[in-house]
């Protein structure tokens, strides 16, 4: 997954949410959290019932009795107060104002960031700005401020913890909605005839609504403490009432004398935020899909490999300039493991451009980032065959020399430059960088070089743009960037994966001779990755059609273009418009016998 | 009376507005366009990226507003239409969006897409709602069980044909589509532009097709406008445009076009 967070992920169905529960209980800090918090929680919502004493009872002549005394487990206070009622009832005057003001600031809150992210422009710049003046006071002498006009009570304090908390919700809301409102589905539904409003509410609202729950799991901690806060300076609470705030509060005059009056509250706090704070973290990963996905943990610098045998090369293979001989990969998946290439062989002669070809899904991006162990790890192991360069075997050598062929030997340049190029550095240190990486130059020559490599890809001006950042360039530009790295150390071999698919045509066919010359100067193996039939017609000598992870024909790219032998290759031969064809080929379409065309998920 | 016709049709995007560089410039991203949608016709709009194109398809289905010119919707005033309320729109002119998966709320099922056009612009009652829901599916050739399931469940060609259902669904006279097979395989593409065309020859509707793709154009369009920074170079009829183009950059967007089988011309040459 790509995006952010916020990224609206699948509709959870209960096999999801079971899995979302299971990957909670797995995270033993944020289990034992868990039965913390809800211990807590039960014990406050039973006060009423359990057999405790009054906790505004004063009885003076029982005052400050130590812990464990008879009739009074944790003591009394200096007016003769049971502690322990005291502290039963305080939790749950606290963790009933927290979780109020928690609930009053994500409504407040997400109310103000919708709109705001909603209604764009004018409106959200004076809602946000509103809400940043809110932010630029130090939140307790806001609260203070707040409390002072409203009067000390629990209940203003419980209103100023919300003011002060809004604006953590308004903002995070408010970015959300603002991605959200520019999605194509918000636009549809206008279309639809719904309302400002309904769209709002319908749909916008439940895709924001995951994140509204994970920032309130995560604050509620804060709130609790705040409330706390508040009561200590003697602005919530107001005596006799206990609340864990005023506790410390009353404790803290007798710190040195009787320090457990303070020490038994302070504990209390500290569980209950603590608690809180890593449950609220472990719902927060749990209901993260990009973690779900495994995405964020970092994957391993060369791709797992678990081959049970590994075949050896032959002749052919040892005189190509790449052969890959019987390659599987596969990821994992749930337990089980799905095979995306399945045990695939080619060779790419010297100086040969090779196509391979397939729809989404056929695994031609992920045989091409197998051959030099790139392929991410987890979810990605490869469980078969060999890829052999220079005659040895590839994956069969440690991580560093793995690591010396990339952008070494070989080369990658990628669909979408914008993407793969850094965008805070200038393309020029970029290439230079690419440079240095294998080569023991100093800066003042890499850059040299590098301002040469953009003039070897025609780029107008080099000595200019190579102080431009990527996105001053055009899309055209940033992809002869990209090729001037791939070119930085002499590479013999470039695999291109769809390096023009993201183009305009006339930008496309730029590049598509670019590519041929470069090849036709410098003698590179050229693998290219396309979906295009027309591309591989323009550039490649051969070409090999692959579909779900097998190559199904291969040959000349003149004789398999001009007289496929496969089904496969013919069907998909006949759904490319020719120009020229014009409304014949609707006709042609219609006549082909039906088949599993709109199988494979996501085109 | 065309479907659509717009004369001197001009969007200008105001530059952002900063507190120390005063007004930013100015981006005129469609310029003085003039252009009539016959009923019944196909009419492709031709562009690269940033050429305006999607602007002009946004201004026509009233998600975006004009900065001037003239824009009649079915012999309606678009201004007027607007004055009339969002619903207005919708009920003559549908829009399909380019990327199928994002243009369908995630987290809700089909039939909860498909209801808001069919309650609002139609005013359908629950049974007839219901009804005319399973017909969709059965005019884009979707099974009745996809209405219960979410959209992640589908693949992109399936998805486009949820869409274009939806658009169906206010039983527009003229439907705007944007892109609606670059994101698809070529095989799911080509069952896609078939289905598109069915479904207008059997609904009598017009097409507004705004594509990058020459060869898909020529395929399904009646006439092809040319777009270039902003501006209409070239109309013609698609067969006079791809036989004899007039306009220097159509010329050089007809000899981009990678083909499959270069007529009479060898391969690539290194440049």
């Amino acid at each position: 997954m790509s995006t952010q967070a916020l990224e609206v992920g699948p509709p959870k169905d209960s096999g999801q949410s079971r899995t979302a529960w299971r990957l909670l209980m797995n995270n033993r800090l944020a289990a034992a959290a868990f039965y913390i918090v809800v211990l807590i929680v039960i014990m406050a919502l039973m006060a009423p019932i359990l057999p405790l004493h009054d906790p505004d009872t004063t009885s003076p002549a029982n005052r400050l009795l130590p812990l464990f005394s008879e009739g009074h487990l944790l003591g009394t206070d200096h007016l003769g107060r049971d502690v322990l009622a005291r502290l039963v009832w305080g939790t749950r005057v606290s963790l009933f104002v927290g979780i109020s003001a928690a609930l009053a600031a994500a409504f407040f809150g997400s109310l103000i960031g919708l709109v705001a992210g909603y209604a764009g422009g004018r409106a959200d710049n004076l809602i946000m700005r509103g809400i940043d003046m809110l932010m630029a006071f130090p939140y307790i002498l806001l609260a203070l401020a707040i409390v002072a006009v409203l009067g000390p009570g629990l209940l203003n304090a419980l209103y100023a913890i919300a003011i002060v908390n809004i604006p953590f919700f308004a903002r995070n809301v408010r970015g959300i909605t603002r991605g959200l409102s520019h999605r194509e589905f918000v636009d549809a539904a206008r279309l639809s005839g719904k309302s400002h409003i309904a769209i709002l509410t319908t749909e916008i609202l439940p895709n924001v609504l995951p994140i509204i729950v994970i920032t309130m799991s995560t604050t509620i901690g804060w709130m609790i403490l705040e409330t706390a806060g508040l009561s200590f300076l003697g602005l919530g609470a107001q005596p006799p009432q206990a609340d864990l705030g005023s506790m410390l509060g009353q404790g803290r005059a007798l710190l040195f004398t009787a320090p457990m009056i303070s020490v038994i509250p302070g504990v209390m706090v500290f569980l209950i935020v603590m608690g809180v704070n890593l449950l609220g973290d472990g719902v927060r990963d749990a209901l993260d899909p990009r973690l779900r996905a495994g995405a964020l943990s970092r994957p391993m610098p060369v791709t797992r490999i678990e081959r049970p045998h590994v075949p050896e090369p032959d002749e052919t293979a040892k005189a190509s300039a790449l052969a890959v001989t019987g390659l599987e990969t596969s990821f994992e998946q749930g337990g089980g493991r799905e095979v995306a290439v399945k045990g695939i062989s080619f060779t790419l002669r010297k100086g040969e451009c090779l196509g391979l070809i397939g729809e989404s899904g056929s695994g031609k991006s992920v045989t091409a980032l197998s051959i030099l162990g790139l392929v991410a790890s987890p979810p990605g192991v490869i469980t078969g065959g060999a890829v052999t360069i220079e005659g040895r075997d590839v994956l069969s050598l440690d991580e560093t020399q793995i690591a010396s062929f990339r952008g070494g030997k070989v080369a990658y340049i990628f669909q979408d430059p914008l993407t793969t190029l850094h965008p805070l550095f200038t393309v020029g240190e970029q290439v230079a960088e690419a440079v240095r990486a294998h080569q023991p130059i100093d800066r003042v020559g890499a850059h040299e070089k590098a301002v040469e490599l953009l003039r070897t890809v025609q780029i107008p001006d080099p000595e200019q743009r190579a102080r431009a950042y990527p996105h001053e360039l055009s899309g055209g530009q940033r992809q002869r960037v990209g090729i001037a790295m791939a070119l930085a150390n002499d590479p013999d071999i470039i695999i291109a994966d769809e390096p023009t698919t993201a183009l305009d045509v006339t930008v496309q066919a730029e590049i598509l001779r670019l590519l041929q010359a470069l090849r036709r100067d410098r003698g590179l193996a050229l693998l290219f990755i396309t979906h295009d039939f027309g591309v591989v017609a323009e550039i490649c000598d051969r070409v090999a059609v692959m579909r779900h992870g097998e190559i199904v024909e291969a040959g000349e790219t003149a004789t398999v273009l001009g007289d496929p032998k496969h089904p496969y290759t013919k069907r998909l031969i006949a759904c490319v418009p020719i120009p020229g064809q014009g409304r014949a080929f609707l006709d042609a379409i219609r006549a082909l016998p039906s088949a599993d065309t709109d199988r494979g998920r996501g085109a | 009376m065309d479907a659509i016709s717009v004369t001197n049709l001009t969007k200008t995007f105001a530059g952002g507005w900063s507190l120390f560089r005063g007004r930013g410039h100015e981006v005129r991203a469609v310029r003085d366009v003039t252009l009539a949608l016959r009923p019944g016709e196909t009419l492709a709009v031709v562009g690269e990226s940033g050429s305006g194109k999607s602007t002009l398809a946004r201004m026509m289905v009233g998600l975006e507003k004009p900065t001037s010119g003239d824009m009649r919707i079915a012999g309606k005033d678009a201004a007027a239409l607007r004055a009339e309320g969002p619903r207005a729109f919708g009920r003559v002119i549908q829009y399909v969006f380019q990327d199928p998966v994002s243009s369908l709320n995630p987290r809700k099922t089909i039939d909860a897409i498909l209801d808001p056009p069919l309650r609002l612009l139609k005013g359908y009652d629950k049974v007839r709602r219901r009804a005319r829901m399973k017909e969709l599916m059965d005019a884009v050739q979707m099974p009745a069980n996809t209405l219960e399931r979410y959209p992640h469940e589908f693949s992109g060609g399936q998805a486009q044909r949820i869409a274009i259902a939806r658009a169906l669904a206010a039983e527009p006279r003229i439907i705007v589509l944007d892109e609606p097979v670059s994101a698809l395989d070529v095989s799911v593409q080509a069952q896609t532009l078939l289905l598109l065309e069915d479904l207008r020859a059997e609904f009598k509707m017009s097409y507004l097709f705004i594509s990058h793709d020459l060869a898909v154009v020529e395929s399904i369009s009646d006439r092809v406008a040319v777009m270039y920074s902003g501006e209409i170079v070239e109309t013609a009829s698609a067969e006079q445009l791809f036989r004899t183009p007039r306009h220097e950059y159509t010329k050089r967007l007809l000899s981009s076009a990678p083909r499959l089988k270069p007529p009479g011309r060898g391969r690539l040459e290194g440049g």
